[in-house]
């Protein structure tokens, strides 16, 4: 298959180009959802119970609608009757964002809650206000637990982030298609979004891993024993 | 004539129709060691915590110094907490900081220290209760023993005026038990003013001025550890100290 050997390799620093593209939506989306997940986890364990239910509204709210609604919704919808000029691109952020800021919050909001409770009072026995001893002892214990979560999540928003296609962001599955349908190699240029999927996936949850490992604290082991 | 460093009056505190307290006052003077005994569900512990307001009391005052604590201002019970150091029963370290900075951070986080400040003064503590070549561990690597003297040098380092100590030793092994000991034998040897729930009798016997004898919310008796252990007027007082002395007496 010479043909489409030749295809793909036209096509490469195009398809590269793109993946760099995904990956800007994806780390955009990720830093953006860890801003607003952690504080929300953090209102949702400790908050008074009205900002509780909200936060229980809000996460409702942005994991039941399919993103493709969302970016519809925002982009044609929100962006046109609120006359905002905004970029496909910074949608494809925004959306994913906040959709993942709802899915971070519940990881964050697990590992706090693994947490062993003691160390909050003793926290505050110090006379830490809640917020120190939030910042101070809980987060950096309940992000170093979130990692494994946060893995997970990375390669989710990851393919998601192929929809973000369909309001024309230039990323890898948009290229793929731009370039397939105009040479009429489907099969050579699809795979090879696919694998390119596949080595972001792979060099991302290696990474956290690898993270994971790096601030581990020193007599735990990975499984906790 | 002695001065009163901590007050209590008429404290309680209800979880839905339990009573848990029930009007508990106490006047503690400078330098003395309370001891708090009692049948489990007695109230020893949410008293120690509601001295704290870790647990808010329905009821009750609470002075310290003569100055009474209005603990719904935040700024002043973040500065009386800090007045009050407390011991867990399991310790509570800070997993993710080892036995150094477990020390510091109160100092930096709370009292606005300089880093090379509180460093020299955590060693010092960590020093005391001799720890000094652990510091560098962190909590899962160190024995129960030596978390607890760590979480000790922790509550020293923040300059406390009262400790209370929620039964220290109850989740060490026996083995260990003898190490914490010594350190708080230490602290009221220098005159740390001290309140302790614990079941060591024979410990709290040693060093107490005074012994309580709680059940049911209340305070049933009071005395010198002789008037309680040996010559209880109460009779179920009678009953809970020939009971722990038989399950914790040697102990010292
Ligand atoms: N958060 C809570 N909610 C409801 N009830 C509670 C709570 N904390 C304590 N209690 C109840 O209050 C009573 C007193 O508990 P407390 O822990 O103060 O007893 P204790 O004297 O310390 O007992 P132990 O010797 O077992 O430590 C118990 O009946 C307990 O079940
Ligand atoms: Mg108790």
């Amino acid at each position: 298959m010479p043909e489409s050997v030749i295809a793909i390799g036209d096509a490469l620093p195009y398809l590269l180009e793109g993946s760099l593209v995904t990956l800007i939506v994806v780390v955009g989306a990720m830093v953006l959802g860890l801003v607003l997940g952690v504080p929300l986890a953090a209102a949702q364990v400790y908050g008074p119970p009205v900002l509780r239910r909200l936060i229980g509204l809000y996460v409702w709210f942005f994991r039941g609608i399919p993103l493709l609604v969302f970016l519809f919704l925002f982009y044609f919808g929100l962006c046109t009757a609120l006359d905002v000029n905004l970029s496909a691109f910074t949608v494809a952020i925004i959306v994913l964002g906040l959709i993942s800021s709802a899915y971070q919050s519940q990881i964050f909001r697990g590992a706090i809650l693994s947490l062993p409770e003691g160390q909050f009072k003793a926290a505050r026995a110090l006379g830490m206000s809640d917020l120190k001893a939030i910042c101070f002892i809980v987060l950096p214990q309940a992000l170093r637990l979130s990692i494994p979560g946060w893995s997970n999540e990375y390669s989710i928003i990851l393919k998601d982030s192929a929809v973000t296609y369909a309001l024309g962001v230039a990323e890898i599955m948009a290229r793929a298609h731009f370039v397939a349908t105009r040479t009429y190699q489907q099969l050579p240029l699809y795979l090879a979004a696919g694998v390119i999927f596949l080595i972001l996936t792979y060099a991302g949850t290696k990474g956290l891993r690898l993270l994971e490992e790096k601030v581990r604290i020193p007599g735990y082991s990975p499984q906790g024993f | 004539m002695p001065t009163p460093i901590l007050r209590i009056e008429n404290v309680s505190k209800r979880y839905g129709k339990k009573d848990v307290l029930k009007g508990v006052s106490l006047t503690v003077n400078k330098g003395d060691l309370k001891i708090l005994i009692g049948p489990s569900g007695a109230g020893k512990s949410t008293l120690l915590q509601c001295i704290n307001f870790l647990v808010k009391p329905d009821e009750g005052r609470i002075w310290l110094d003569g100055q009474e604590v209005h603990y719904a201002h935040k700024r002043d019970l973040y500065a009386y907490r800090q007045k009050v150091g407390m011991i867990f029963q399991d310790f509570n370290l800070f997993d993710h900081l080892n036995a150094l900075e477990n020390v510091r951070i109160g100092m930096v986080k709370v009292r606005g220290m300089g880093n090379p400040e509180a460093k020299e003064r955590a060693v010092m503590e960590l020093e005391r209760v001799g720890l000094r070549e652990h510091m560098y561990k962190y909590p899962a690597q160190l024995s129960g023993g030596q978390k607890q003297r760590v979480s000790i040098a922790r509550a020293l380092a923040m300059d406390p005026k009262v400790m209370l100590l929620d039964e220290p030793t109850s989740a060490l092994d026996p083995e260990l038990i003898g190490e914490v000991h010594s350190v708080i034998r230490d602290l009221g040897n220098n005159g740390m003013t001290m309140i302790m729930a614990t079941h060591q009798i024979g410990f709290a016997s040693s060093l107490a001025n005074e012994i309580i004898f709680m059940e049911d919310g209340r305070i049933l008796e009071r005395g010198t550890p002789e008037m309680i252990f040996c010559h209880a007027e109460n009779a179920r007082t009678r009953e809970f100290c020939s009971k722990i002395t038989e399950l914790y007496g040697e102990t010292r």
